[in-house]
């Protein structure tokens, strides 16, 4: 009789475990997204398997897996990949370096930010696959003109943004370090710099997807290597696979970047969780 | 150390939208005193004590310390705000701190200091949390403490337990008057609470608004030996039922 009853219990309990793991597991904040992903994945293999859709239009998971293991095995998908990080990884950094120091002076000086924000304001908003031209005229069809448009297309950005970090710096932490005997440098630097840098690492992580965007413009338009030469090649010999697998690679690359900024936020910034 | 404010005013803005904000104030502290602004909210004491501290400058008059022109912020003059002040990125010891490694003083001094003034305000355990771990009190008590360590001639008090829960306040009350009579420290403190001016201060300016000036002073010889015991003993009340009164009859308008 209790013998029974224990081994219910213990079916019941096993049953209560199950559920709560369930829970814990969908609870966890990328069980959903994984969810949703695996979903577009099985509707996609679906439909391509149905026959309804022409192969040449939408090539099956598998024949994006095949086509994109090939590319590895080649060794292209390599080039390619540390072709685009490496001209997105150049001109961002550039950006980051020359955007720091002019945002922090344009948010601590009213004169220098009444001097450059109408100027970049305006530079803002001329999209910066437009200066490809000009870039190819000044530059030739070499790694600088790529580098240069990440800049272009991100240094203003990033720069307001920073300017704007500033301005939130409150004003009690800057008066405490005069009145503790700081000086106008140190207050950059001790004061503004750290106070700021949360902010400053999320504008990096935002602007960050304009310099993918443009590196896979840049290429397009002339590249021997990298993701968007490689999906241009695609589309000449119908390759939807192919484009695919481009695709695929960019967004992965793009998700790890935006991942490892937001690690970089709760390592180097965990008092402002 | 003295320091002396004399015919200060201050006029915020130009031409027709200028606002005199204070008027011929005078104040004078000697090394050692604790002396108290009172006045309601508005009434100018954030800009004395900011004119005091070197963040503003006088429209006329002159503030000196040790017969010397204040001309900007310095660390003889050390200051605690209502809040917000504490670097959030800084641990408490941090941000005790952080003044002297602004001074460039040697790091063992740091170390030593930081610890002594940490167990002055009495937050020896706490000194490695982050100030969003502390409560309000402790967060004030580090703010004191870092600007003690900074070595001030005096120190400048804008409020300090003004946001504050009561009971905590008069804790904080205590904490002070008992730190002022173990360090001898001088401090200029700025207050609406008529009961928290009394309660430490030996002379108390009262303030009256549009524009500020000081109308009143009063020297607060009370015994203080115990301050719960003052709190309901009946001079103190008296002193501080009428100087309340005189607040209240300004607030309302009628002339003083
Ligand atoms: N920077 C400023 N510019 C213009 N007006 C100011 C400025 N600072 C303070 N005031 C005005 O001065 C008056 C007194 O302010 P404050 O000194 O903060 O008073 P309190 O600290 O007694 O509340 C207020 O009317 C306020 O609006
Ligand atoms: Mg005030």
């Amino acid at each position: 009789m209790s013998s029974t009853s224990t081994t219910a219990g213990k079916a019941r309990s096993a049953n209560a475990l199950d559920a709560a793991a369930w829970r814990r597991w969908l609870g966890h904040p990328w069980s959903l997204g994984l969810i949703g992903i695996l979903a577009v994945l099985l509707v996609w293999q679906l439909i391509a398997g149905s026959g309804l859709v022409d192969k040449l239009f939408l090539p099956s998971p598998e024949a994006v897996w095949k086509a994109g293991s090939e590319q590895y095995a080649r060794g292209i998908l390599i080039k390619d990949l540390l072709a685009s990080v490496g001209r997105v990884g150049a001109g961002f950094a550039l950006s980051a370096l020359v955007s720091l120091p002019i945002g922090i002076a344009m948010g601590c000086s009213r004169v220098i930010c009444q001097l450059l924000e109408p100027l970049m304001g305006l530079i803002r908003y001329m999209p910066a696959p437009a200066f490809i031209p000009l870039l190819i005229i000044y530059f030739g069809l070499g790694e600088e003109p790529k580098i240069l448009l990440i800049f272009i297309g991100t240094v203003f950005f990033n720069t307001l943004m920073i300017m704007d970090s500033v301005k939130f710096v409150p004003s009690e932490l800057r008066e405490t370090a005069l009145t503790l005997g700081g000086h106008g440098f140190q207050i950059v630097t001790k004061v503004v710099a750290p106070f700021i840098a949360p902010q400053v690492i999320d504008a990096y992580r935002i602007n960050m997807a304009s310099a993918w965007n443009l590196v896979i413009v840049a290429e397009l338009v002339a590249a021997n290597e990298g993701l968007g030469k490689r999906i241009s090649l695609a589309q000449r010999f119908l390759r939807t696979d192919e484009i695919f697998v481009g695709l695929i690679v960019i967004g992965l690359i793009g998700l790890a970047i935006d991942l490892g900024f937001r690690l970089l936020m709760r390592r180097a910034c965990s008092w402002a969780n | 150390m003295h320091l002396s404010v004399s015919g200060v005013s201050k006029t915020f803005g130009h031409g027709p939208r200028a606002k005199l904000v204070l008027d011929d104030i005078n104040l004078e502290l000697d090394s050692g005193e604790f002396v108290a602004l009172v006045g309601s909210s508005g009434s100018g004491k954030s800009t004395v004590m900011r004119l005091v501290a070197g963040l503003e400058r006088s429209s006329t008059g002159s503030i000196t310390v040790d017969g010397r022109p204040v001309r900007g912020p310095g660390s003889d003059r050390g200051m605690v705000f209502q809040k917000y002040s504490l670097y959030p990125w800084l641990s408490a010891a941090e941000n005790v701190a952080f003044g002297m490694q602004l001074q460039g003083r040697p790091k063992r001094e740091v170390n030593e200091r930081t610890a002594y003034f940490l167990e002055v305000v009495g937050l020896s355990d706490a000194g490695r949390r982050l100030p969003r771990e502390l409560s309000g009190g402790m967060q004030q008590r580090v703010a004191i403490a870092r600007a003690l360590a900074a070595d001030p001639k005096v120190l400048l008090l804008d409020e300090p337990f003004g946001a504050l829960d009561l009971q905590i306040r008069e804790s904080m009350q205590e904490f002070l008057y008992q730190l002022w009579e173990r360090t001898g420290l001088t401090a200029l403190l700025i207050t609406h609470d008529v009961e928290e001016a009394l309660l430490l201060a030996q002379r108390v300016h009262i303030m009256a608004p549009r524009p500020g000036r000081i109308i009143r002073t009063v020297a607060a010889q009370l015994d203080r030996s115990n301050l719960a015991h003052l709190r309901v003993s009946r001079p103190f009340l008296e002193l501080r039922e009428e100087l309340a009164g005189c607040l209240r009859s300004l607030d309302a308008g009628v002339p003083a």
